[in-house]
């Protein structure tokens, strides 16, 4: 038997969990909203201040987008797995891996991408020196598929379970925070005019190894939820 | 929950003589289950089953409500592992084959598997398109079969029940897959539709097809051989 290539059904299933997502894009953009409330409440119920906020804009702004990608992937397959087609990709001759990395890049173009792109509006708002905003968008732009990948595996371990959200959060805090401590370490340094090139090298690396392992343990952790 | 196994062949259901069975390069069976055995907690829903599955053959599973019907389905095609025993495509593990045995399959769940926000032409197009690569002159003839023409561009939320059935058959006909495995397809289906599921089933069994089916009902497929397994 011959199928189509694996670019073939990567394309397929990013574009057709694309479409998805924009048909329903409320939903697709509730962390992107959460992020920005998060980020805007804290100039509103500390004091205005631009020293305080400046000093607290790493932490708020990485502590906001880890927790926004938290909440995006509980989402992540819960859907195809309760419609059944979860089932049907397992039995695709495509490599389930190939699969469910794709499911996961679309997933990142639609909850990662944005934060990053909003990043300087919330840094403005938290009075962000404007020297620290490249750096702060290049670090978001190397941790958030981090994120995403790092949910990916861990949605796809727990999916299987009724209530698997509380469970969820806990497997994916540890295995992230090394990115939240570059990342925010990324914003410091790059506020007091640091060289930032070693920590951006470290998240680099923290995105390759999550690119090459996860997508197998997604598969495996999928296929043994679906078991 | 003893269970026990029935492949015995009517010899009425033998197929038309100018259609062959089994064409040369492949002898024997094509899909074959070997002493399976699967436990769902502290229940043993099914031990013991084997059975071979040749070109042009029909494997009808029947069984009370629980006894396992749909979790032997799920071993068969590989998304539930068995606790003992081996299912074989082709003479290979399924674990060793499994890319080419998923090329060669198609599984109908209970669930319709439709994206309730896609139309019914997108569903089929994307599922389709991980397995073969299908024109859009192939979806139209496997819609027009099913009689869908006029509900293709209709979100999958919106077609009943029935619809939604058709719409899986669609994609059935339109995989050439050489292996069919079908749980209760006469659901939600009127008279016509479980006529046209017949009607599927035997052309496919003629064109050297194989068919994994389970339904509480008897079917009315004419064509290939019938091979029954009890089970519960």
């Amino acid at each position: 038997m011959e199928w189509p290539g694996l670019g073939t059904a990567f394309w397929l299933q990013l574009t057709r969990d694309l479409r998805l997502a924009y048909r329903h894009i409320g939903q697709a953009a509730n962390p992107l909203m959460f992020f920005v409330m998060v980020t805007t409440l804290f100039p509103l119920a500390l004091s205005p201040a631009p020293e305080l906020l400046m000093a607290i804009a790493p932490g708020v702004i990485w502590v906001s987008a880890l927790l926004a990608s938290l909440l995006a992937a509980e989402s992540l397959f819960r859907q195809d797995i309760e419609d059944g087609t979860m089932e049907q990709l397992a039995l695709s001759p495509q490599p389930l891996s190939l699969l469910l990395l794709a499911k996961t890049a679309s997933h990142w173009l639609m909850t990662g991408l944005p934060l990053v792109l909003m990043a300087p509006v919330v840094g403005h708002a938290l009075f962000l020196p404007a020297e620290a905003v490249p750096a702060t968008m290049l670090a978001l732009l190397l941790a958030t598929p981090v994120l995403s990948l790092a949910g990916a595996v861990m949605a796809a371990l727990t999916v299987g379970l009724r209530r698997g959200g509380g469970l969820l959060s806990l497997l994916i805090l540890p295995i992230v925070m090394p990115v939240l401590i570059f990342g925010a370490r990324a914003t410091d340094l790059s506020m007091q005019g640091l060289e930032v090139s070693g920590v951006m090298y470290l998240l680099t690396a923290v995105l390759l190894l999550a690119v090459s392992l996860a997508p197998a343990g997604m598969a495996v952790a999928m296929r043994i939820s679906l078991d | 929950m003893e269970s026990c196994l029935a492949g015995n062949t009517n010899p009425g259901d033998r197929p038309k003589p100018e259609t062959p069975v089994m064409s040369a390069a492949e002898p024997g069976a094509l899909l074959e289950g070997q002493g399976l055995e699967l436990w769902r907690g502290e229940r043993r829903l099914f031990t013991g089953v084997g059975f071979e599955l040749r070109a042009g053959e029909l494997l009808h599973v029947v069984g009370p409500n629980g006894c396992g019907k749909t979790s032997l389905l799920r071993v068969l095609c590989g998304l539930t592992l068995p606790e003992t025993g081996e299912v074989l495509w082709r003479g290979k593990k399924l674990l060793r084959n499994r890319a080419d045995f998923h090329a060669s399959t198609c599984y109908l769940g209970h669930r319709e598997s439709l994206k309730a926000d896609l139309t019914a032409e997108e569903n089929l197009v994307f599922q389709l398109g991980l397995r073969v690569s299908l024109t859009a002159a192939d979806v139209d003839t496997a819609l027009e079969r099913v009689g869908l023409t006029k509900q293709r561009a209709v979100p999958a939320r919106s077609l009943s029940a029935g619809q939604k059935r058709r719409v899986s058959l669609a994609r059935a006909l339109a995989s050439r897959a050489r292996l069919w495995v079908l749980d209760e397809p006469y659901t939600n289906l009127d008279v016509h539709g479980r006529e046209l599921v017949d009607q599927m089933m035997s052309e496919h069994l003629e064109r050297d097809g194989l068919v994994l089916l389970v339904a509480h009902q008897a079917h009315g497929v004419g064509a290939g051989v019938t091979r029954r397994l009890e089970l519960g």
